[in-house]
């Protein structure tokens, strides 16, 4: 690149004996582009110089020995002339057409909106409305997924049976891993602590009964309801929203192929098989973890613990925790299926729809087990 | 390395103008993907001032070779000079100093979908964090006012524009920092006849206007003919012909014969031939 001169600002003041009608005179060289204009302390001084000379209409310009004149640097002569050309003005022919196009476009001005004082209370009305949309396309969707799934039952051959397929896989098989090591480490941690507490009275048998409650009726599914939707709600929400915003989900519609019956069901359907079985999977892992934090910490042989966990945990906590599952899935799915159609066809409603998707499957998991608590409370103990 | 039959360059012509250095300088060019080989010792000089079209079938690289240009991506092998500076050895300081200097339209106009078309315009200027902020404003509404974008426009978001008004305001975009080079990925795609048209004309008047080098890529035989003050065409893995519209079409070679002269080259070569009849009674008269 070649080294470019500075654009500089002279004022020349009239030399005695001169005519009493000229004043002083500005006399600007250099480069006046925007790339010389953004170095480093240039635009400072010249700035400060503009402001000096503004408003004192008498002052002679002379322009004419500028090397380069962009528009953003007539931008800020013209600024500093109040907008308009002052009465003495010397340019370019070049330099002419630049400050004709400033001139034209001067008269164009942003629409400010205005904001009312009673913002706050649209702000809060739009905050309610808002919900109560959500909530009505919500159970729209629900209504959608059970018309959907009497379809699939009337005609179960011509159903979407490798969608279904396909995202147990994704959001159940390929979860196996991250499940069974969070489980795992859980199911240590717990039983590590719970082990210290027990030894202090010398219940050190009562382990098998904390821990396998605990994890059967409450951890397992609940762990495995919040992996899931942290992978799986993420990736229908962000799948859905991209197919927005390529207009896959239009080309459907133009197809004749709903949304509901091709997408959102067979997601549904896939949670509802997959989630029970990962709770299954991560109840066993959990387990696995206490037994081998007991056997070190309070040296209870594993097969203590094995026959003495049926008795410990009745098997009706087992059958709640399979019926968690199932519905912490659909809930997951129904969610995610939810966020992933509004997204509007721009990035920032991806990222925020995403984000939106997950934080509220993970709240919409944790109410419905307090609802279940609430429901079973005298049921398995 | 698979030996490909090639033909050797059938044309070279240098603007018909006084040129001092090419603006960009392509020698020996090598793109591979893979096994597959897209440019084989490509070598092409843009000069300044002129309108440089890069036409080829679909597959022949013309997008990969704008986009190293641009430095998104780094050739196999060879050089890529612009502004005199080889890119792929530029200082980060030297690339970003090339990149003020420069403005590129994307195909699909790659407005910043969470800005505003004033905020999109308005975001390399801000960026440089020196310009005051009426200054900005000013020159903003002046970019959209040169593009032909109302200032009504100017809070809209991107996905409430239409496909010529997203073209408008990439164009805007590009032009914010005053480039010297303008790169241009298949301008008027997507774009009715009539928008494709003014497009053009608009592109005809900031060119003369703005003093800008423009390196275009496109399929549109009537774009590349009303703006192309030169046309390379990209094929057999490098540029079988660089010259004038007129120069290149009397090349004999079957990529170009069927390129410019099938049913859909006829009618735009006859629009061609017509304005150039037009020009010269003009310069007659």
């Amino acid at each position: 690149m070649q080294i470019e001169n500075a654009p500089i600002l002279t004022i020349q003041h009239p030399e005695s004996g001169d005519h009493a009608a000229t004043g002083q005179s500005v006399v600007a060289s250099g480069v006046w582009q925007v790339h010389t204009l953004s170095r480093r302390g240039v635009l400072k001084g010249i700035t400060r110089t503009l402001a000096a000379l503004k408003h004192k209409d008498t002052l002679a310009w002379d322009l004419s020995g500028i090397e380069r004149l962009d528009h953003i640097g007539a931008q800020m002569f013209w600024n500093a002339w109040g907008k308009k050309r002052p009465a003495q003005l010397m340019l370019d022919p070049r330099q002419e057409e630049l400050f004709n196009r400033i001139e034209q476009a001067s008269g164009l001005s942003l629409a400010r909106h205005r904001s009312s004082p009673l913002q706050w209370i649209i702000v809060l009305g739009a905050g309610i409305l808002n919900f109560f949309e959500h909530l009505k396309a919500f159970i729209g969707l629900i209504g959608l997924v059970v018309q959907d799934l009497g379809r699939f039952i009337r005609s179960p051959r011509t159903g979407p049976w490798r969608e279904i397929s396909a995202n147990i896989y994704h959001s159940g098989f390929q979860a196996l891993g991250i499940t069974a090591l969070v489980g795992f480490l859980i199911g240590v941690v717990l039983s590590y602590l719970s082990a210290q507490q027990l030894k202090m009275f010398g219940g050190d048998i009562y382990l098998v009964n904390i821990l396998g409650m605990s994890v059967v009726r409450e951890l397992g599914p609940l762990l495995a309801a919040i992996l899931v939707a942290g992978r799986s709600g993420s990736s229908i929400t962000a799948q859905l929203g991209v197919m927005r915003v390529t207009e896959e989900l239009d080309a459907m519609l133009v197809m004749g192929i709903s949304h509901g019956y091709r997408l959102i069901m067979p997601k549904v359907v896939a949670l509802a098989i997959s989630m029970p079985l990962l709770v299954v999977w991560t109840d066993a892992m959990a387990l696995i973890g206490g037994m081998v934090s007991a056997k070190v910490e309070l040296g209870l042989a594993a097969r203590y613990f094995l026959q003495s966990l049926p008795e410990a945990v009745p098997v009706v906590n087992y059958n709640i925790g399979l019926l968690k599952g199932a519905t912490f899935g659909v809930l997951i799915a129904l969610v995610a299926c939810h966020f992933g159609l509004r997204i509007k066809a721009n990035t920032e409603s991806l990222g925020r729809g995403t984000t939106t998707s997950v934080v509220t499957a993970i709240t919409v998991v944790i109410v419905a087990d307090a609802v279940y608590a609430i429901i079973f409370s005298g049921v398995g103990f | 390395m698979p030996d490909v039959k090639r033909t050797p360059q059938r044309l070279n012509l240098r603007p018909d103008e006084e040129v001092g250095a090419p603006v960009v300088e392509i020698r020996k060019l090598w793109t591979r993907f893979g096994r597959t080989v897209i440019h084989q010792d490509l070598n092409l000089d843009i000069y300044d001032g002129e309108i440089l079209t890069i036409v080829g079938g679909s597959g022949t690289g013309k997008t990969v070779l704008l986009r190293q240009m641009l430095g998104l991506e780094r050739p196999s092998q060879g050089c890529v000079k612009v502004f005199g500076e080889d890119i792929s050895e530029a200082t980060p300081e030297q690339l970003q100093d090339m990149r003020n200097h420069w403005g590129m339209l994307f195909q699909q106009g790659a407005l910043y979908s969470a800005l505003t078309v004033f905020e999109n315009i308005a975001f390399p200027m801000r960026e440089l964090r020196a310009l005051p902020e009426d200054v900005i404003r000013d020159a903003v509404l002046l970019k959209m006012d040169m593009v032909g974008l109302g200032p009504e426009h100017a809070n809209k978001m991107p996905s409430d524009l239409s496909g010529g008004m997203v073209k408008r305001a990439a164009l805007a975009r590009a032009l914010a920092l005053e480039p010297r080079l303008l790169f241009l990925d298949e301008p008027t795609a997507g774009l009715d006849p009539d928008l494709s048209d003014a497009f053009v004309a608009l592109i005809q008047t900031l060119h003369r206007e703005l003093k800008l080098t423009v390196v275009m890529v496109t399929h549109d035989l009537d774009t590349l003919f009303a703006l192309s003050s030169r046309i390379a065409v990209l094929a057999e893995k490098h540029v079988l012909a660089v010259g004038p519209s007129c120069d290149v079409l009397r090349v004999d070679h079957p990529f170009i014969k069927h390129f410019f002269l099938g049913p859909r080259g006829q009618r735009a070569l006859e629009v061609l031939e017509e304005r150039q009849a037009r020009d010269d009674m003009e310069s007659e008269n």
